[in-house]
């Protein structure tokens, strides 16, 4: 089946997330979209998929224009869609989530499971997928979950599947096994869209490649492209894989964590014994799939998690236990992984956010009261230094854009005097110019003597921050490597391999000053930590 | 009127910092802090919802204004349709069409000119203190709206819907009764007494619906409305014991309370108002400076915009969801004292009369914020004390203040419903400038 | 609600700790020792008479005499075992099986009856007639919930209950003495209760605005206007707009004289029998049939079933409205069945009941109509106490619904997790 979508602009307000976009997908064939986060590929598979209205445009199948008015046309016209963040029920088995919407029932509108079953089986066979269905969604790995997504899109004979941003929560391995998926399904006749920021990923399964920049078409490219030529024309202007980045120098290791263990009150691990330290003026970037434990390790660092357990020492002092405030307080510094949800009251003025974590404290308040001059004052500063976006300290944050969000949490984190820096995917959802502006005040924190903690899922940023690397992976510390380890190492460990196994280059132990350098797995690490 | 919804502003540069989107009240399915706009705004697009929030919070006078026409109007055709004189009227209507026209007008402004005197100035009073009686009983029946009223609005704030303002009058007036006719104090003491145990009792049944949510994510509507049935209960019961039971009564009243721990009447025995009127707008000024100025404020609107965000900055959730609720009681509870110490002077089952629940109205008629719940409080204050006259003078039953109250939120709550209403009778109706203005921030919402 | 499905959704608790929960237990222990207290060491050692039979029944149960001391001291065993059955669950970090909570209500409920009637001082009670009593306290009690349960499956939370079982109690009163026919003042009762919830959906479904609040407003706005009309229209002609006909019990030969469940089940009014027929109708279809599905659905995660085509609005608009017929059904119970006249705010609460039965039946209509029937009981039981002369107050007797309530949203007694996206708008992105 083919697919053309001709001149699809799509506008909210005065926010043109697409304009005037063309593209063509062939019969069997894997059209990939490529593009930054928000860059509006996402927008674009909802107007096609009849969940937006397009401001202008049309949409032909077949050569034949077509126009839905909600998913319900599309999936009848044979567009499938697996979301980014999936659209299944979570307390229904798989087969109710599969049924849903077309659903096949006895007399009286009784519902008929088994004939859902059946094809659940048939198609779980054809592609290997091992999907139970009657499972309940909400108790199957992610992986396995995006399965029944693909077979519910199946089940209603979808010649066009798009898959949005498939990969973002899957392992390394999980996506290979996905991309091979979408081999099948091709050679099947399906064809395929699939939406993705990740060169590696595109290049390996693509046809053809369209990119994507702030909404428009910015070109189209072979599978054989260049990954640097691919990379310049998604963020539009050259992209230097090696930015300039001094070394650092490290100091004392102030920050050390100790047999730290998180067990979810189901019984699950969700920590499993980790150990490592940052010493002064070095990052530490925590590298791994999203999901593997990174976000229970910076909660539990700051006091966010109760079930935690082990120690959390900077400086000398046990952090674990103590209030979130306490662990503020004492000097700590964090960037949330969602600045949307954890970061910021997005009803709240950018004045009130600056001081978020610190409207209790002079020179901000005087014993109750709150001083809103000094508060207003403080804004003004931290807009001009920042850079940031608005209309003024008394706009609300949630009309900032996300970059600019984005600089009111590192504002309000960086100015003032840190012990500690965490921050957990620093520039996720931000454009291009506001990343460089922020990897450049992470350095200076680190330059300035800060030991600094980065969680990150995108290798890039980690390879631009990081001094050294520690992988997680389901809960463990798979290592620590250095900084500059190759990206096929990094993926391997990310999928549970040891540094040894994948073949890393240990840190020297001279130019490491004994911090559990050659640190191959996590044991070793936490010998060194006794020094 | 025209704008009540601005705080008073005391200083040149003093921020709003009433964000009006940080209001709970109108937010849609604000209450629940994992669906918080803000978390359904996506990089990849401006938040749809953005725009429908600032249309409904940034609701201004003149929607509000409007909302209370309408709901007049709503009520001038109930009152019309039940009067016998236009129903017989409109038996003849095609033989004497203005008869009909007439009668209702005669219905309709009799009603409502026998509200206004009832509630702001009685024309027809010999002697000026006698005209403004009417404006006495409204500050009176205000005194315990402000104040419950105050105690939603808080709660509001820290996206608490306190459903529980009838439960905390309850006990709140059950516990300052208790000190009112027990003990034996001196005059002051024995007030200042009344007033604490009335703020404890608040207080404690607030509390219990914070700590249940805090603790144990128990939702406060639930327990709140259960609570309210279960203080009412509680009061029929202690009525029935020797304790409370007005010796040689077998009715459920209790005795009179002393007169030590009664507010003082402001203008003398000839008017019912009384300084738990000053209490309620000491309260409003406190209510201000808590929400605004102080850091608890900040703990509670944080927390109540987004409570993963404000934990996250080290604001306790907990401790919030708990302070909200006992202050919120509190200032019920301080209604119920204006209930026992100012107006009723004995416990009875209809203590609370139906503060509690109009005490939600009136928030919501407010914007949740204290200057607006004072105005709201005025209002349906005067809409009570004019419905009683109105009872009497005319016949219609007070009931019909509370579907013009309703009406009045309803209306609030939806914006665009009031804007519709008015663009459509632009067409039909000589255009006046008040609805040529609605029309024309309809157009462009 | 968009994210993963992996996380719990439900944004409000997972603010607050996790640990492995004691409250179950705990709660259970302490009911056991309020048992073994009360009912077991503190019995008035005297014999309970429970009658079954009258007279003139066709099969003659003889009374059964329980002596309040066995019963006080075998009850409270089986209760501490159970509690500490309990404890042992939770400690090894097992789930209670569905059974526990149930099975110890009911024994708690037993011996507290058994206790309640020998300290009275007429130790002896009509026991069917208790429990038919019951039953009818419970009928619109159940129609209620069932309203909620239709509105909540969908996402759409419904405090105004009580506003609906109110306008179909009025509606059934003016229409069916105007017509003086039954069928009218039904149907007349199931419009005024759809208006009502058609204010509700029009407004938390079209204009957004938050649900609670306009299910709080359309209660008083109900109360206000049934009430004015009730003191302008009604009493200026009480004979032609209050005096509704009267619905009368349909007796099965034969089944009703079955003793205790002859008059429960084989000798009701049409809307008693209606009433099994709702619970049946609603729990069959949102379990079983495509409806319920989509339905359930909705109320899950409407993203989900907005992405497979389903129209969530229309879903949620035509539930809510459903729920309005169920709950005029209930309010039509009021005039045409208990009372044969309106008067002000009859219901008196019991749509705040019938929303804590729908909780405390975790959203699920056999639940609903088992907790409708708890609260119908414990009102029941406290009108025949006042008679009886017991040493607990009926106050305290008619705040249980309330009490129980507020430990079932405290997860106190189990856990109940209502539908994910209950009382959240949808807004198509």
């Amino acid at each position: 089946m083919k697919l053309e979508l001709r001149g699809i602009t799509k506008k909210f307000g005065s926010f043109t997330a697409n304009d005037n976009i063309d593209v063509v997908v062939e019969d069997s064939q894997v059209h990939s979209l490529l593009g930054e986060n928000g860059a509006g590929k996402s927008t674009l598979m909802n107007v096609l998929f009849g969940l937006y209205e397009a401001t202008s445009g049309q949409v032909l199948i077949d050569d034949r224009p077509v126009s839905f008015n909600g998913p319900g046309d599309a999936m009848a016209a044979g567009i499938g869609m697996v979301h980014q963040h999936f659209m299944l029920v979570p307390v229904f088995t798989v087969a109710e989530n599969v049924a849903l919407g077309d659903e096949a029932t006895k007399a009286a509108g009784i519902l008929d499971l088994e004939a859902t079953r059946r094809k659940i089986r048939e198609i779980s066979e054809q592609f290997g997928f091992h999907v139970d269905p009657d499972a309940i969604v909400e108790d199957l790995p992610v992986g396995v979950q995006q399965r029944v997504e693909i077979i519910k899109a199946l089940v209603r004979d979808a010649r066009i599947l798009i898959l949005d941003e498939p990969t973002a929560v899957l392992t390394p391995q999980e996506t290979d096994e996905l991309l091979s998926i979408i081999g099948q399904l091709r050679d099947n006749g399906t064809s395929v869209v699939f939406i993705s920021h990740k060169l590696r990923e595109v290049k390996a399964v693509s046809d053809v490649i369209t990119v994507i920049r702030r909404g428009r078409v910015v070109g189209k490219a072979e599978p054989e492209a260049s990954a640097s030529e691919l990379a310049s024309l998604m963020v539009g202007r050259e992209v230097n894989l090696a930015l300039g980045k001094e070394d650092a120098t490290p100091g004392e290791e102030t920050f050390r964590v100790e047999h730290l263990n998180v067990v979810a009150p189901t019984g699950q691990v969700l920590l499993d014994d980790i150990s490592f330290g940052v010493r002064q003026g070095e990052i530490l970037a925590v590298a791994g799939v999203q999901g593997n434990g990174q976000t229970e390790l910076t909660q539990a660092i700051m006091g966010l998690m109760d079930q935690a357990t082990g120690r959390v020492m900077l400086e000398g002092e046990n952090l674990l236990g103590r209030s979130v405030k306490s662990i503020i307080n004492s000097g700590v510094g964090f960037v949330p992984e969602d600045r949307s949800t954890d970061g910021l009251v997005s009803t709240f003025t950018v004045a009130e956010n600056l001081v978020l974590n610190q409207y209790d404290r002079a020179p901000y308040a005087r014993g109750l009261n709150m001083r809103p001059a000094v508060i207003n004052r403080n804004a003004e500063d931290k807009v001009e230094e920042y850079d940031i976006r608005t209309q003024s300290g008394q706009s609300n944050a949630g009309t900032l854009s996300g970059g600019n969000q984005q600089k009111v949490v590192m504002a309000r984190e960086l100015s003032r005097p840190l012990k500690l820096f965490i921050a957990s995917q620093p520039t996720r959802g931000v454009d291009v110019g506001s990343v460089e502006f922020l990897h450049r005040r992470i350095l200076a924190e680190r330059d300035g003597g800060t030991p600094v903690l980065i969680v990150s899922t995108e290798l890039d940023e980690v390879a631009e921050l990081a001094d050294r690397i520690a992988v997680l992976y389901k809960g463990s510390l798979v290592g620590i490597v250095p900084g500059d380890t190759p990206r096929e190492v990094l993926g391997l460990m990310m999928a549970g391999s040891s540094a040894a196994e994948a073949g890393a280059t240990p840190l020297p132990e001279a130019t490491d000053q004994g911090s559990g350098a050659a640190a191959a797995n996590p044991n070793q690490e936490e010998e060194s930590g006794n020094e | 009127m025209n704008d009540p919804v601005d705080g008073p502003g005391p200083g040149p540069v003093a921020p709003d910092s009433e964000t009006p989107a940080g209001e709970p009240g109108s937010i849609p399915g604000g209450a629940d802090a994992g669906n918080s706009p803000a978390q359904l705004a996506e990089a990849s697009g401006p938040d749809p919802q953005a725009s429908l929030m600032t249309r409904i919070t940034t609701g201004n006078g003149m929607v509000s204004v409007l909302a209370i026409l309408l709901s007049l109007i709503v009520g001038a055709i109930l009152i019309a349709a039940t009067d016998e004189r236009v129903t017989e009227a409109s038996s003849y209507f095609f033989a004497r069409p203005m008869d009909l026209l007439g009668a209702v007008w005669t219905s309709v402004s009799e009603a409502y000119v026998a509200l206004f005197r009832s509630s702001i100035f009685n024309t027809q009073a010999d002697g000026f203190a006698n005209a403004i009686y009417p404006l006495t009983e409204t500050l009176t029946d205000a005194t315990p709206l402000i104040l419950a009223g105050l105690g939603v609005a808080l709660a509001f704030r820290a996206s608490l819907f306190n459903i529980g303002g009838q439960g905390q009058i309850i006990v709140g007036a059950l516990l300052a009764g208790w000190v009112g006719f027990t003990l034996d104090l001196p005059a002051g003491i024995h007030l200042i007494l009344a007033m604490v145990a009335g703020i404890i009792g608040g207080a404690l049944w607030g509390g219990i619906a914070g700590v249940l949510k805090a603790r144990r994510g128990a939702h406060e509507v639930i327990v709140t409305i259960m609570l309210n049935y279960i203080a009412l209960y509680f009061l029929l019961y202690l009525l029935t014991t020797p304790g409370f039971q007005r010796p040689g009564s077998n009715n459920p009243i209790s005795p009179n309370i002393d007169s030590s721990a009664a507010y003082p009447l402001i203008f003398g025995s000839g008017f019912r108002l009384h300084y738990g009127f000053v209490v309620a707008l000491a309260a409003v000024a406190f209510v201000w400076w808590l929400l605004n100025r102080s850091t608890t404020g900040f703990e509670l609107r944080a927390v109540g915009a987004n409570p993963l965000a404000a934990r996250t900055a080290g604001i306790n959730v907990s401790k919030a969801y708990i302070t909200a609720m006992v202050v919120a009681g509190a200032l019920a509870g301080l209604a119920g004292t204006a209930q026992i110490s100012g107006t009723e002077r004995a416990l009875s089952s209809d203590i609370a009369a139906s503060f509690g629940f109009d005490a939600i109205t009136v928030a919501l008629l407010g914007r949740s914020k204290p200057m607006g719940t004072l105005f709201a409080g005025l209002l349906f204050g005067a809409l009570r004390a004019g419905g009683v006259g109105m009872q009497s003078n005319t016949g219609i039953p007070i009931d019909i203040v509370l579907v013009v109250q309703s009406f009045i939120v309803l209306f609030i709550a939806a914006p665009p419903l009031v804007q519709a209403i008015f663009r459509i009778n632009t067409g039909k109706k000589k255009s006046k400038t008040t609805t040529a203005r609605t029309a024309g921030t309809g157009g462009a919402a | 609600m968009s994210t993963a499905t992996t996380t719990p959704s439900a944004g409000v608790t997972s603010v607050g700790t996790a640990h492995r929960n004691w409250s179950t237990p705990m709660v259970l222990a302490v009911l056991a020792l309020v048992a073994l207290l009360g009912f077991a060491i503190g019995s008035p050692s005297a014999t309970a008479r429970f009658r079954i039979s009258t007279d003139h029944d066709a099969i003659k149960v003889p009374d059964v005499m329980l002596g309040t001391t066995l019963v006080g001291w075998i009850g409270a065993i089986l209760l501490l075992g159970l509690a500490a059955y309990s404890f042992r669950l939770t400690s090894r970090r097992a789930t209670a099986p569905k059974w526990l909570v149930p099975a110890f209500a009911a024994i708690w409920v037993i011996a507290f009856l058994v206790w309640v009637i020998g300290s009275a001082n007429n130790p002896n009670v009509y026991f069917s007639g208790l429990i038919a009593g019951s039953f009818t306290l419970a009928i619109p009690l159940i129609f209620g919930s069932l309203s909620g349960v239709l509105c909540e499956r969908t996402g759409v939370i419904n405090i105004a209950i009580e506003g609906q079982l109110l306008a179909g109690a009025f509606g059934a009163a003016v229409v069916g003495s105007i017509t003086q026919s039954l069928l009218a003042g039904v149907l007349a009762a199931v419009v005024a209760s759809m208006l009502v919830s058609a204010v509700l959906a029009v407004f938390s479904i079209k204009y957004m605005v938050n649900q609670i609040i306009v299910g709080v407003v359309l209660n008083v706005l109900v109360a206000g206007l049934t009430s004015f009309l009730f003191s302008t229209v009604m009493k200026a002609d009480t004979a032609l707009f209050n005096s509704p006909p009267s619905f009368h019990n349909i007796r099965i030969p034969g089944l009703a004289d079955i003793p205790v469940f002859g008059p429960i089940f084989f000798d009701q009014t049409i809307l008693g029998y209606g009433m099994y027929v709702a619970v049946f109708l609603v729990w069959f279809g949102l379990f079983k049939t495509r409806w319920g599905l989509r339905v359930r659905a909705v109320g899950e995660h409407p993203q989900a079933a907005d992405t497979v085509g389903i129209r969530v609005k229309a879903i949620r608009f035509s539930n809510v409205l459903l729920a309005g017929v169920v709950a005029g059904l209930g309010g039509a119970f009021f005039t045409l069945v208990t009372s044969s006249s309106f008067s002000k705010e009859m219901t008196a609460g019991q749509g705040f009941i019938a929303l804590a039965a729908m909780i405390f039946g975790r959203w699920n209509p056999i639940g609903a109509f088992f907790a409708s029937l708890l609260f119908g009981f414990s009102l029941n039981l406290s009108f025949v106490l006042s008679i009886l002369g017991t040493p607990v107050p009926n106050q305290f007797m008619q705040m249980l619904p309330y009490i129980v309530t507020i430990f079932a949203v405290a997860g106190l007694a189990g856990k109940s997790r209502p539908p994910a996206s209950n009382g959240v708008a949808y807004v198509k992105e």
